[in-house]
């Protein structure tokens, strides 16, 4: 089932935006509420707004199941990793090793009410970018899969 | 009759529900101690404005890791579930 051009027109011109705002709340997840859990989910309503409005074959072309698993397994490996890399360091699981170190992400920050600096946080960025590719690869995938027993369910 | 039993079921439950909510307290629990140790250590060892997202993925990481992998696993299930549905599908069998 195709929509008509319209709306075709107005999810091609909404799925930039989308997108750039769901990558927003994953990387603003230790300054701002959200986070990758949330960000995700809305990275792959720009998805789920893709796959209603074109057909079921168009979708397939655009968005590869195979690249979305693996999004959906390297963030989760991606979590798992940065957790374990605190091991090697001699610290304990899930260390926040990063923070106040000065390197990426490693800026202190005071105590109190202050605006906020993007390059903070230690592991938590990280982390949420781990998660929000996990989250946006899954949810898009479920809706993918969820699509096509509805496009077989019509041809039967 | 149908109705009137569904209006006095819903009748009942709203005031069940609103003495309830007229007896909770809010901004004062028993126990703050680990909530004040929270916001007191959470900006200076994680380094984070946001102490919901500290306490999420630093101090309660483990929990985290937890919630990733079910999720993970939902996934795979519907992805096998809807597996024989789309057989005819070209990228099926990767």
């Amino acid at each position: 089932m195709r929509m008509s051009k319209i709306v075709r027109f107005s999810a091609d011109v909404l799925f930039g935006a989308i997108l750039i705002f769901g990558f927003y709340i994953i990387l603003h997840g230790h300054l701002t509420p959200g986070g990758g859990f949330q960000g995700g989910a809305v990275v792959a309503t720009g998805a789920a707004l893709v796959i209603v409005a074109y057909s079921y074959e168009e979708v397939l072309h655009m968005i590869k199941k195979a690249g979305l698993m693996l999004q959906e397994s390297a963030g989760l490996v991606m979590f798992a990793g940065v957790a374990l890399i605190a091991l090697g360091l001699g610290t304990t699981f899930f260390f926040n090793y990063l923070a106040n170190s000065g390197l990426l992400f490693g800026m202190s920050v005071p105590f109190g009410p202050n605006p906020g600096e993007l390059n903070t946080g230690g592991v938590l960025p990280l982390m949420n970018i781990a998660v929000g590719i996990e989250v946006w690869g899954g949810l898009a995938i479920v809706i993918l899969y969820m699509l096509s027993g509805i496009s077989k369910a019509e041809e039967a | 009759m149908r109705k009137e039993l569904s209006i006095l079921i819903i009748v009942i439950l709203g005031v069940f529900l609103a003495l309830i909510a007229v007896d909770l307290t809010f901004g004062a629990p028993d126990n703050s101690a680990m909530d004040d140790y929270f916001i007191r250590n959470g900006q200076e060892q994680a380094a984070t404005n946001n102490i919901v997202t500290t306490v999420v993925f630093d101090y309660r990481g483990f929990d985290t890791l937890g919630e990733s992998t079910v999720l993970f696993t939902a996934v795979i299930g519907v992805a096998l579930m809807y597996r024989k549905l789309v057989k005819g599908d070209a990228d099926e069998n990767e």
